[in-house]
């Protein structure tokens, strides 16, 4: 089997002391679409950050096709055919919408190539075109989005990671925006989509993986999630690892915190 | 006819302010940091080019090649390694205040490399040795000089080149995309690090070539001219916006023009003509910050994915324990009593004099702690507004003959109603907008104010007595300084009272989210006011009290906007919310250039009272100079604000806090073990 576009090798990450992912082990093979759910806090953005290299793992290794870009800068990433799609407002807001596109466009082509895809990208989403020489800050919600994500689709990426595209936006502009990553799927570029509206994810993915507390509790097809299903999206029920260690430390200071009362007869 | 006359003659001028401005914008745009320091940076072109040129006679190209070429760009390329890049998602006050530190840190260490002694007529960026040596067009009424030639030369094809460089190349695009959001931009495949490092080399390119290019305008080389030549640029900087370079050249000409139609349409030795020609730039730029639209509603740009460095540390927790408390004041009382009683008993009248200004100077730093520390504005005119107290009182003093007590609340009643008319234009503009208004008041204070007689007395100082109280007479340096010790304590009251008080609450509520604070009903402007006035009162004492402590109100001696600068990064650098830190800092600044100076006098006298030294250990104490004692100490204060983007508490109140949450640690541990213990005791029978 050919090395997998993306892959997590035993991955933990951390914001300063705050433990994020725990041992994550993930692999997007060639074409395939992995759908990413959970809950609030389950780890979900960071998993996209590390696998774009915003984030540099603590422990474990980062492969992209095979080559370990394990605490690479971001662009090593970009260059490497990983495009993400960041959650929330993801453009340059001082540039204009062209300029925003042909950032992107410049660091990946020859510059003969940069006008027909700029032409591709306004085809996708005309709305943009519409508006190519404005601000991309003074652009509406969804506009944005559309922005972010014609940057990404256009550079033919071997890997789209797109991070709660439809957080926020009309239902009507959900549907379209995953009518084409429908597309963007069936012309055979991998995708990580990581989604809390799960009918749209498991209607779009091969495969599922559930992440709780920071640790995959689940990875299989989506009709394997079967009931599962109904509480993914739920904070986990016991206890997970985070829990515990978050546990045991408020419980340490709470004890010292009032140990000069209890001293005190 | 004459008008287009005068208005040509302005164009030299207007491209030595479009140069610099440009430069800013250039700097801003690029790396999203205000530089005030590119004065600095181009004072040190300036001087290698001189050294090169005029003392080693190199040929123009190779002179100019390393001035401008090598130099410029190394320090711009150490700058960003060592500094800036470490502050790319920091918020744009730290940008600035580090700025400041290194605008007062650069010439110093500039000095210390290549010598402090004064360097006369700077050689211009021409084929000759004097500007004056070559002139064009040859024999006609109006000729331009071969500095003169050079600048609008250089001018123009900066501005072409820079505007080429942000319309048409990727270059431009990905230093403009790596200012917004480093991150975003290495998702689009742009290596932020070096871009970030171009943009860095490219504008310290550029503030070199201003450095060489401005330098012959002035009779001799030095880093004040340097700065104020650029706080009059800001004037263009700001006309354009910040960001749009022809705008900038535009505004540049245009102030050009306007001062050179003045000076030959208004009636000479007119008040208005002597104050306003030099003065136009800063009133041009306060007016400017005042009115342009567009300026007060652009908001800073935050990177979109900031959220991915590590969330800041908790605040250190406000409330302590009430025994630490009771204990860290007792302490403090007793050593300052000890203190008090060693400037009694022990010092001689040079450390007394010098001990003295020092408490004096931290009755002003307590009012930066007003505006800075508690109202978040980085007001950079609060020397200004101690000389306007100082001027007040000794006006009122020799003008009626009452007390000098008096004149001194006369002193603060000026200074805060001068202080409450700036502050109610000036609070509502954004950070770095403030400062440079607060800048721009300090300048037109000193070219339109002080030179007139009925402000400041004229050339001479006014003078001023120590005050009579009762049986004492003050002029007994010790019973001076009781009398400060007295004056600071009850400004130190006021200072803890307000930030205790409600104001200081809604300070603090502002500084935090201004859209929160006024979402619960917090009159942001209200409050603002409020602290900018009283800070101006208090800065009006302090002034006072400097004039009494010199016996004399001397704008020159006591407040030179650029000594102010330098008191805003002392006190930010120790702590700009802390008593403890502006008293502190007040006589750091005295005593710690006097004790360097005693330092690197050592080896000297040592070598003196030791003639059979080895050769090498003289060689050693000869080349450590006394003078060295001012540049090392302004550079230290200058590094010590580069530490405010890490430590924007300060560095005493970061130790404070450090060492009280040590103190608490290790008596709740002893606590513990003596629980244990008597838990133990308790349970056996």
């Amino acid at each position: 089997m050919s090395d997998p576009v993306l892959e997590l090798d035993h991955v933990d990450a951390a914001y300063g002391p705050f433990r994020a992912l725990f041992d994550i082990n993930l692999r997007v093979g060639a074409g395939e679409a992995v759908a990413l759910v959970g809950a609030n806090g389950a780890g979900k953005s960071t998993i996209a950050r590390v696998a774009s290299g915003l984030l540099a793992p603590t422990a474990g290794a980062v492969l992209v096709d095979g080559t370990d870009l394990t605490g690479a800068p971001p662009f090593r990433f970009a260059r490497a055919g990983i495009a993400h799609a960041p959650e929330g407002r993801s453009t340059f807001a001082s540039l204009t919408v062209s300029e925003n596109l042909q950032l992107a466009f410049r660091a990946a082509r020859p510059r003969r190539d940069v006008a027909a895809d700029l032409d591709e990208a306004f085809t996708l989403f005309p709305r943009l075109g519409e508006r190519r020489d404005q601000v991309a800050g003074t652009l509406s919600g969804g506009e944005q989005r559309m922005l972010a994500l014609a940057r990404v689709l256009v550079l033919r990426p071997r890997l789209l990671i797109a991070d709660e595209l439809s957080l926020g936006l009309a239902p009507i502009v959900t549907a379209e925006v995953y009518r084409v990553l429908t597309q963007v799927r069936d012309a055979g570029t991998s995708l990580l989509v990581v989604e809390q509206h799960l009918d749209h994810a498991l209607a779009l993915a091969h495969r599922v993986v559930v992440l709780q507390q920071g640790e995959v509790t689940f990875d299989g097809g989506p009709d394997e999630l079967g009931e599962l299903s109904a509480t993914v999206l739920l904070p986990a029920g016991a206890p997970s690892r985070a829990e515990t260690a978050e546990a045991a430390e408020t419980a340490e200071t709470a004890e010292t915190a009032e140990d000069p009362a209890g001293g005190e007869p | 006819m004459q008008l287009l006359e005068y208005a040509i003659r302005g164009v030299p001028t207007g491209c030595v302010f479009a140069l610099l401005a440009v430069g800013l914008v250039l700097t801003y745009k690029t790396s999203g940091v205000f530089n005030l320091a590119f004065a600095g940076q181009a004072y040190v072109s300036a001087i290698v080019y001189y050294e090169l040129r005029k003392e080693l006679e190199l040929p123009l190209v190779a002179a100019g090649v390393i001035s401008i070429l090598i130099v410029a760009p190394l320090i711009g390329l150490l700058l960003e390694r060592v500094l800036f890049r470490y502050l790319r998602s920091a918020g744009s006050m730290a940008k600035l205040v580090t700025s400041l530190g290194l605008l007062i840190a650069i010439p110093e260490i500039a000095k210390l490399l290549f010598g402090s002694e004064t360097r006369r007529n700077p050689p211009p960026l021409w084929w000759v040795r004097r500007t004056d040596e070559w002139l064009w067009p040859e024999g006609a009424t109006f000729v331009l000089d071969a500095g003169q030639v050079a600048t609008i030369l250089s001018t123009v094809v900066v501005v072409i080149g820079l505007v080429v460089l942000f319309r048409a190349t990727n270059l431009g695009l990905r230093m403009r995309a790596v200012v917004e959001s480093p991150r975003l931009a290495e998702l689009s495949g742009v290596d932020s690090e070096r871009v970030s490092m171009a943009a860095w080399m490219l504008s310290s390119v550029l503030a070199g070539l201003a450095g060489v290019l401005v330098a012959p305008l002035f009779a001799s080389l030095n880093p004040f001219d340097l700065f104020t030549l650029l706080v009059a640029a800001l004037a263009a900087t700001v006309f354009g916006g910040l960001t749009s370079i022809p705008l900038t050249f535009l505004g540049g000409i245009l102030l050009g023009v306007l001062q050179a139609v003045l000076a030959g349409t208004l009636p000479t030795d007119s008040v208005l003509t002597n104050g306003l020609r030099p003065s136009l730039p800063f009133v041009v730029l306060f007016l400017l910050l005042l009115f342009r639209p567009g300026l007060r509603t652009t908001r800073e740009l935050t990177d979109p994915l900031a959220s991915v460095d590590a969330p800041p540390p908790p605040p250190a927790a406000r409330a302590r324990p009430p025994w630490i408390a009771t204990s860290a004041r007792v302490f403090g009382t007793v050593v300052s009593l000890i203190a008090v009683a060693l400037c009694w008993f022990v010092l001689d009248s040079y450390w007394l004099g010098l001990a003295i200004s020092g408490l004096v100077l931290s009755v002003t730093m307590m009012s930066l702690i007003v505006v800075v520390g508690m109202g978040g504005m980085l007001s950079l005119c609060q020397a200004a507004l101690a000389a306007i107290g100082a001027f007040a009182m000794a006006q009122v003093v020799a003008g009626t003959g009452v007390p000098v007590v008096l004149g001194l609340v006369v002193g603060v009643v000026v200074a805060a109603a001068i202080g409450a008319l700036l502050a109610i234009p000036v609070v509502r503009l954004d950070g770095v907008y403030l400062a440079l208004a607060t800048l721009a008041f300090a300048l037109m204070f000193q070219s339109i104010f002080v030179p007139l007689s009925w402000v400041s007395g004229g050339a001479v100082p006014i003078t001023v007595p120590r005050p009579v109280i009762g049986p004492l007479d003050l002029s007994d340096d010790r019973y001076f300084l009781v009398f400060v010790i007295v004056c600071a304590v009850a400004t130190a009251l006021v200072v803890i009272r307000l930030r205790e008080g409600t104001t200081g609450r809604f300070l603090q509520a502002l500084q935090t989210s201004d859209v929160a604070a006024a979402s619960i009903g917090i009159n942001g402007p209200r409050a603002r006011v409020v602290a900018f006035t009283i800070a101006a009162g208090i800065a009006g004492f302090g002034g006072g009290l400097a004039a009494i402590d010199l016996g004399q109100a001397s704008y020159e001696a006591s407040f030179p906007y650029l000594i102010g600068l330098v008191w805003v990064a002392l006190l930010v650098s120790a702590g700009a919310r802390s008593i403890q830190a502006a008293v502190l800092s007040g006589l750091f600044f005295f005593l710690f250039p006097a004790l360097l100076d005693k330092l690197f006098a050592l080896p000297g006298n040592w070598v003196d009272t030791n003639p059979d030294a080895p050769s090498w250990v003289a060689g050693i104490a000869d080349a450590i100079q006394p003078t060295w004692a001012q540049s090392v100490a302004f550079i230290l204060f200058g590094i010590g604000a580069i530490t405010y983007a890490k430590h924007p508490e300060g560095s005493i109140e970061a130790q404070t806090t450090a060492s009280v949450n040590a103190i608490v640690r290790r008596v709740e541990a002893r606590n513990d073990r003596h629980r244990v213990a008597a838990g133990a005791g308790g349970s056996a029978p």
